[in-house]
């Protein structure tokens, strides 16, 4: 991922056309964050693929104190492994196009652009049991909640041993009970 | 010193394996002056290798060549080439176990007598009982420092234990503390207290806990009797004319095939590969395999009632600083058929890190209801629920012969379905250990289903008849006497307990055996 370029600004107009959803717009070849100031150049796989993996992500895994940059950095790999494998980009490619299908069906938009988070969810309850979505959440499971960035937005702390454990730091620290 | 053996040397006593069962075996062998060889699958790890992250310690120390399963049991459907979280390493699974040393109750041990018949279990009474193992679960506990048992203190309370405590207090338990481990609550033998660091099950970076990989495997090195092969793969057991086992065929780390003479052969594979060890052994003499006249080899396979309940707070607990398993309620491990099921469970503090905790909580679950969960991470507490389950001769360890590891031979296939008797205990401790973290003030539980197995047993078990077991009172397999099982396989029933200090105090009390009768020329 890189940090916004100014030839990814985009315009108020372009903006409000539809060209992305609030946070993520699709500027030449890569997702734009515009709050988060980041781009993600993408290779293989369609950019607005991408941009629907990165929301996909959240519905499956919805953290609102977690930034879309760990759900991008979450599902970049699918990007890096269709390089070398068409397999994994046919599966993706195809998931998400029957995802917008089945978006376009009941909402008249793509996935990405369904308001509402209910509504996507009961998009995703459809497609749940089959291979694009169990590979997607079963690589997620690991993909974003094993990000030590993360870690500590769940107050989570990681290693200790380095820090000589917690026998001076807390281990039996709680005292409200 | 560490020994360095022929491979035609026919004298030594083989150990496959060098967890609890077989690095206890090897040691107290060499210590009497017996020739060991020990031939471990995995590497050797040493304790500064061990790292404090979840998934990259379960790629360095997990056993994970290729299993399948099947069976109305949820690990077949959460994890289904992932039936047991096992080591594949030097010390086995005391490389990442939790410490909890209990000793099995009297009445467990006399399981058919005490439970009576009970459709479809397959109960049986062990060949021994609590008498006549007190000695050597006394020997056991001070080789591993057990604290609570000679004048060792207990180790401080955690966070996750003070829920845990408070709680049980407030829904009436009794019988409550911080546990009866093999982890260093003050400095012994050569090791040092606990840093109350986490991470227990990632292999214990202080070595306050006991693994046979920093104790009982060294301790034999320095007799100059024990030889330790890590990489060594065994893939069959050998035998002569008269059926007597004379040696065994191991693949070394660069895939090549070796073979090792032996006198003695001691299999403590874990009870996955242990059986399948024994299947793989089939010769015209042993057409079903070895050692199984009974056709019990593989069969009975238990893993405990095991489940865990999470349960969230309304302020900060921080479950994963400090051991995480130095808590436990034991007033449900009683024998008590008013609670609607045979035998008892025990109810131990538990932490997983964040991966993990996503990972476990509810596999397979996604949106919000999860998400929150994690969300309160933080303000989570923890405990495993762990009780016997009932031995079906239908949970079983077979060859699955369409599935090949990278030696090309036939994986384990582990088949699994609950008895009724496990269900209802699940259910009556997933209600009970809800309760105890409602009394203690929790706005929220969840009644986590089993992880993979941890605690594999019975898979060739102890009868007193040939006909209804693989091995005597002493290991001893029934067809071949030169043969032993040195593991959890041996177990006749599960108990209720953490079964490390049992297997440890078996494999002190069959080294006694095997000694004696290799000085009686016996075997």
């Amino acid at each position: 991922m890189t940090a916004k370029s100014n030839r990814h600004t985009l315009d108020r107009r372009k903006f409000l056309a539809g060209v992305g959803t609030a946070a993520l717009a699709i500027s030449g070849g890569a997702v734009i964050h515009q709050g988060e100031a980041w781009g993600l150049e993408v290779k293989n796989l369609k950019p607005e693929t991408m941009r629907t993996l990165i929301k996909l992500a959240r519905d499956i895994y919805p953290h609102d104190r977690v930034a879309d940059r760990f759900y991008a950095v979450a599902m970049k790999g699918y990007d890096e492994k269709s390089g070398s494998d068409p397999d994994t980009k046919q599966t993706i490619e195809k998931g998400v196009a029957a995802l917008d299908d089945l978006a376009q069906k009941k909402h008249h938009v793509p996935y990405a652009e369904v308001g509402w988070e209910s509504e996507r969810v009961n998009l995703l309850r459809q497609i749940e049991d089959g291979a694009f979505f169990q590979r997607i959440r079963g690589d997620l499971i690991v993909s974003l909640y094993n990000q030590k960035e993360v870690w500590p937005v769940f107050g989570y702390e990681g290693e200790s041993a380095s820090k000589g454990g917690y026998i001076k730091r807390g281990f039996d620290d709680v005292t409200w009970l | 010193m560490a020994a360095k053996f022929d491979q035609s040397d026919d004298q030594v006593v083989v150990i496959v394996g060098s967890g609890a069962g077989g690095g206890t075996l090897a040691n107290e062998l060499a210590q009497k002056g017996v020739k060991v060889v020990v031939l471990e699958a995995g590497k050797r790890f040493e304790i500064e290798d061990f790292v404090n992250d979840e998934w990259d310690s379960f790629t360095q120390l997990a056993w994970k060549d290729m299993r399948t399963t099947s069976g109305s049991w949820r690990v077949h459907h959460d994890f289904a080439n992932l039936p047991a979280w096992i080591v594949k390493a030097v010390g086995g699974s005391t490389v990442h176990w939790a410490g909890a040393s209990l000793r099995l109750q009297d009445h467990e041990f006399k399981a058919k007598t005490t439970y009576g018949g009970l459709a479809g279990a397959n109960l049986l009474d062990w060949p021994v009982g609590l008498k006549d193992l007190e000695p050597y679960y006394a020997r056991a506990e001070d080789k591993m420092g057990v604290t609570r048992t000679n004048n060792i203190p207990g180790l401080p309370g955690s966070n996750n234990y003070k829920v845990l405590a408070a709680g049980a207090a407030k829904a009436g338990y009794k019988d409550f503390h911080t546990g009866r481990m093999a982890i260093n609550s003050q400095p012994r033998d050569g090791r040092g207290a606990c840093q109350q660091i986490g991470f227990c099950f990632q292999g214990c970076r202080s070595g306050a806990k006991w693994s046979t990989l920093y104790t009982e495997i060294p301790k034999g090195e320095q007799t100059n009797k024990l030889e330790v092969r890590p990489e060594s793969h065994v893939a069959k057991i050998e035998h002569d004319a008269s059926g007597k086992v004379t040696g065994v065929v191991y693949f070394d780390r660069d895939g090549k095939q070796q073979r090792q003479k032996a006198r003695v052969v001691c299999v403590a594979g874990n009870s996955i590969e242990t059986p399948r060890l024994l299947l793989l052994s089939e010769s015209s003499k042993y057409p079903d395999g070895l050692a199984n006249s009974s056709g019990q080899v593989g069969r009975n396979y238990m893993r405990h009632m095991t489940a865990s309940v999470y349960a969230v707070f309304d302020r900060p607990v921080r479950m994963w600083r400090g051991t995480t398993m130095a808590g436990i309620v034991t007033d449900e491990a009683r024998h008590d058929t008013k609670r609607g099921f045979v035998g008892g469970y025990e109810m131990e503090t538990l932490s997983l890190g964040l991966p993990f905790i996503a990972a476990f909580l509810d596999p397979g679950a996604w949106g919000r209801e999860f998400t929150t969960a994690l969300d309160a991470y933080e303000n989570m507490a923890g405990m495993w629920l762990v009780g016997e389950d009932m031995p079906q001769e239908t949970n079983r360890i077979t060859l699955d012969k369409s599935a090949k590891d990278k030696l090309g031979l036939p994986v384990a296939s582990v088949h699994f379905d609950d008895h009724a008797n496990d269900v209802a205990m699940r259910r009556h401790a997933h209600g009970a250990g809800a309760g105890i973290y409602e009394a203690a003030g929790a706005t929220r539980t969840f009644p986590t289903p089993p992880y993979p197995s941890t605690h594999n047993l019975g898979t060739c078990r102890m009868s007193e008849n040939p006909r209804d077991g693989v091995c005597n009172k002493f290991g001893q397999t029934h067809d071949v006497k030169n043969l032993f099982i040195s593991d959890g396989s041996q177990f006749t029933t599960g108990g209720a307990e953490n079964p490390t200090l049992t297997i440890v105090t078996l494999a002190i009390r069959q080294a006694d055996y095997i000694a004696d009768q290799m000085a009686k020329n016996a075997v």
